[in-house]
């Protein structure tokens, strides 16, 4: 069985960001320098493999935290992540955008998502990135001027699956504290792992706010995509196999676009361009083109 | 039309050059250190049960 590169690189990244097995065999998490730095993806900085901190985690840590009105460190290293990389990261870098695919890949019926509620849903990953990520814990906070993590408390599934399964397994003392809030995270978990089995990247789609930031600078990012009009025959065959449900041929650098290339493999005539561009000039074909929006010399 | 590929194209420089900026900003605010004291400690919330 061929494995396709970015599966490779999806099973790489996940194995890196969650390099301290040693996590797993003990139900403890790690405590070293490296979580003060953000990884790209959604990974929880509670899992007992994790390297790094959570960017959605770490950017509701300090805007809840006390003396904290904004958040420039986490912003600034999100910023980077966006402008240069963009949704890139969710198709090659996020672990549970890769785990959401491993759950798609069985050959079970499948649910077409009505195109009016897919575009209307679309918009909730916004709500979930401005009102629990930034707005709550920025304002609701309580008497110290301190508050929780709201998206991740109420929300997240990737918690509850990635650190709080794990230690709950080990540790007895945090299983006595099972309440609500477990059963309802848990509950958000399993409708995730449902849909997630019948829909191709539900979270990423419609509930995800790091998805959200990074797909609003890839019309200023590096990572571009590009159509070559003279090529292209209007087949529409890139838009059949973009499982995101992204218009190729009107929108190719569209925020819904995770940037996997399927697009780019199923074309035939080679009409889709793909990579970063760092200068006005680059080389195709051993000739020197200049992007549409650069000013030719 | 050209002084707005223009504008796209500084933008894209321009918010690198911002995300640095606001990494710096925050270093000096010291809030990789809010980072790091969360995320070395079991976050109860995210795990369900804080």
């Amino acid at each position: 069985m061929k494995i396709k590169k970015r599966s490779f690189i999806q099973v790489m990244v996940m194995a890196f960001t969650n390099a301290y097995a040693v996590g797993f065999t003990k139900g403890k998490i790690y405590t070293g320098n490296t979580k003060l730095l953000c990884v790209p993806g959604l990974n929880c900085y509670s899992c007992p493999g994790a390297i790094g901190s959570c960017p959605i985690g770490a950017l509701q840590a300090v805007l809840g935290a006390r003396n904290y009105g904004f958040s420039y460190y986490v912003i600034g290293i999100m910023l980077f992540f966006g402008v240069f990389l963009g949704r890139l990261v969710c198709g090659f870098l996020c672990p549970f955008g890769w785990i959401q695919e491993v759950l798609f890949f069985p050959k079970t019926p499948k649910l077409s998502v009505p195109k009016k509620l897919d575009h209307a849903l679309r918009y909730v990953k916004y709500g979930m990135l401005f009102v629990p990520v930034i707005l709550l814990p920025m304002f609701a906070t309580n008497s110290f001027g301190i508050a929780p993590p709201y998206f991740c408390q109420w929300i997240c599934p990737a918690g509850t699956l990635e650190g709080g399964i794990p230690l709950l397994i080990w540790q007895e003392s945090l299983r006595n504290r099972i309440g609500f809030l477990f059963y309802w995270k848990f509950a958000i978990l399993l409708c995730v792992v449902f849909f997630s089995i019948v829909i191709y990247r539900p979270f990423c789609k419609y509930l995800c706010p790091l998805g959200a930031f990074y797909g609003m600078f890839h019309k200023y990012g590096f990572y571009r995509m590009d159509i070559d009009k003279n090529r292209c025959v209007g087949c529409k065959e890139c838009e059949k196999s973009c499982k995101m449900g992204v218009e190729v041929t009107k929108n190719i650098n569209s925020p819904e676009c995770i940037r996997c290339g399927d697009c780019f493999h199923t074309c035939r005539y080679g009409a889709i361009k793909k990579g970063w561009e760092f200068s006005c000039q680059k080389v195709q074909n051993n000739t020197t083109v200049y992007p549409k929006y650069c000013k030719k010399p | 039309m050209k002084q707005k590929e223009n504008v796209q194209y500084a933008i894209k420089y321009g918010l690198l050059v911002l995300a640095f900026c606001f990494m710096g900003i925050g270093l000096m605010r010291e809030e990789h250190k809010v980072v790091l004291k969360k995320a070395i400690h079991i976050c109860l919330e995210c795990i369900g049960v804080g």
